[in-house]
């Protein structure tokens, strides 16, 4: 499918990754479109509902972007959401689910071009994987 | 298995010697607790008049306890649900709480989560030789004349349990690996156990001696018949079910059609989640407005992809359900018990709790220091996750 355009939905911890996308804006660097961003103010904030619920309405990739371990701004909201995401893709993967979709990156917020590269990188991966199975759900 | 607290290091065994009956010799122990003021009120189950059901009954009255009977194999709710709502804003005197190995461990897992308090609570487990559904139950006890629980304990004394004829006892129990109860502050023990003449009591001394429990002076307690080999029995037979089961399961899912197939008879009526003593969130995201959507929203997913089911959200109700409360299952079966349409939750439940507490290491209900698993994190592990490969 080679006018595939994958759906990526992002949750940005504000003071980090958010900041890092932000940059990565100021600095002018083109990364794709795919993404759309959904700022919270700290991964550990971030209930597994969401990312299900935007994985059950079709996205076909989910990334969830915190501070680097030791470095949250709520000293350890990155573990908490490290837990729950292992947890998570845990649960994906028994329940016939490519848990691969759901990415956590540890991106700061002077790392804008990482940030632009991993956009780029998930992109180029979903684009193989193909768009996600759930889509075509009729029952979710 | 590790055991929670000190208190268990210091347990011993003692004999008491059956008068009349293991349940009439139970009975009466269990009114000594309130007669000798161990305790001011006790929870223990009772057989309600009708004589089809088998309640937990909370007793301030010693004679009022003819018709309790802890063994009886039916378990219309967890009682840690119970324990919780006497305990939960502050019990009024001391409380005794009989109950069985599953209650007992997803009532740790509830005062971690801070829903239940074991102060001023005596905890007494017994052992569970098994339960039935409750209809099935309802109509064993018609035709049984109060005798099914006799028939348990005849076959509890070399660990091989077997349901009555025609019937099988709830699946949760077909594959529970912990018969015995743990973490207690006194143990009934009835598995491997000649109940025709004697019952284990493993307690602290202090407590044995509130009971006045004796011991023949410097000689251990003769309690009849293996009952490490019994467990033991008991224990590889379920296991054995368990990963039958397990198996099943993880093959019978594997991708999105069977994942659907699995939960094609789902219709979100929530019984699992109110039976599940581990769900205890009142502000529970499936008890909100979050899920009224508006109308229009569902034409508009119609739009998308040419048909929904509905209602809607029974993947996501399953699946949040799942990362909520997996990594805290005890295995109790309420929640297969509860549904209505037969769901095979009790095994998916286990089945991926399994996988996800290993992740941690975690055993729910093993011990009360161990911290829940989604509490806390160590900054030494996964490492690997979040980090580009």
């Amino acid at each position: 499918m080679d006018d595939f355009e994958p759906r990526i939905i992002a949750f940005l911890c504000n003071w980090c990754t958010y900041t890092g996308a932000d940059l990565a804006g100021t600095s002018r660097i083109q990364y794709p479109p795919n993404i759309r961003i959904i700022r919270l103010m700290c991964s550990g904030g971030l209930d597994v509902t969401y990312v299900l619920k935007a994985l059950l309405e079709g996205a076909d990739g989910v990334l969830i972007g915190g501070c680097h371990p030791g470095d949250c701004h709520y000293q350890s909201g990155n573990y908490k959401a490290r837990r729950r995401v292992a947890i998570l893709k845990s649960i994906l993967q028994q329940m016939g689910f490519d848990d691969d979709r759901v990415w956590l990156r540890w991106i700061s917020a002077s790392e804008g071009q990482y940030f632009a590269d991993t956009v780029k990188e998930m992109v180029a991966d979903l684009k193989e994987k193909g768009p996600n199975p759930l889509r075509e759900l009729w029952g979710t | 298995m590790p055991i929670k607290g000190d208190s268990q290091d210091m347990n011993t065994d003692y004999r008491l010697e059956v008068k009349g009956g293991a349940l009439e010799t139970m009975t009466a122990f269990l009114r000594g607790l309130l007669e000798k003021e161990i305790v001011d009120a006790l929870l223990v189950p009772m057989h309600t008049p009708a004589g089809d059901n088998v309640v937990q009954t909370l007793f301030t009255d010693p004679t009022r306890l003819e018709n309790v009977d802890p063994i009886a194999p039916v378990l219309p709710v967890n009682s840690a649900r119970l324990v919780s709502d006497l305990t939960e804003t502050g019990a009024v005197g001391r409380l005794g709480a009989v109950l069985r190995s599953c209650e007992i461990r997803a009532l740790i897992e509830l005062v971690k989560l801070k829903q239940a308090s074991l102060d001023n609570v005596v905890l007494i487990g017994v052992d569970c030789l098994g339960t039935y559904e409750m209809n099935d139950y309802a109509e064993l006890a018609r035709g049984s004349n109060g005798q099914l629980s006799a028939g348990l304990l005849s076959q509890a004394k070399e660990g091989r349990l077997a349901p009555s004829e025609g019937h099988q006892f709830r699946v949760a129990c077909q594959m529970c690996e912990y018969p015995v109860p743990q973490g207690v502050n006194l143990t009934v023990g009835l598995i491997g156990v000649d109940t025709a003449s004697e019952i284990l009591i493993t307690t602290s001394d202090e407590l044995a001696e509130q009971l006045e429990l004796s011991r023949e002076a410097g000689l251990p307690p003769r309690v009849g018949g293996d009952r490490g080999g019994a467990v033991d029995r008991l224990v590889a037979e379920r296991t054995a079910e368990r990963d039958r089961r397990f198996a099943e399961f993880r093959q019978r899912v594997s991708d999105m059609p069977s994942l659907l197939a699995e939960f094609s008879r789902c219709i979100r009526c929530h019984n699992c989640m109110v039976a599940c003593p581990i769900c205890y969130c009142k502000e529970c995201i499936f008890r909100t407005a979050t899920f009224d959507h508006a109308s229009a929203q569902y034409f508009r997913w119609a739009n998308r992809r040419g048909s929904i089911r509905m209602p809607t959200d029974t993947l996501i109700f399953q699946l949040t359900r799942l990362n909520h409360m997996a990594t805290s299952c005890v295995g109790c079966g309420m929640c297969e018990s509860a549904c209505p349409n037969d769901l095979p939750v009790a095994t998916i439940f286990r089945a991926v709790g399994e996988k996800v507490q290993a992740l941690f290491d975690y055993v729910p209900g093993r011990s009360l220091e161990e911290e829940l698993p989604v509490a806390t994190f160590r900054e030494d592990e996964l490492t690997s996750l979040g980090e580009r490969e």
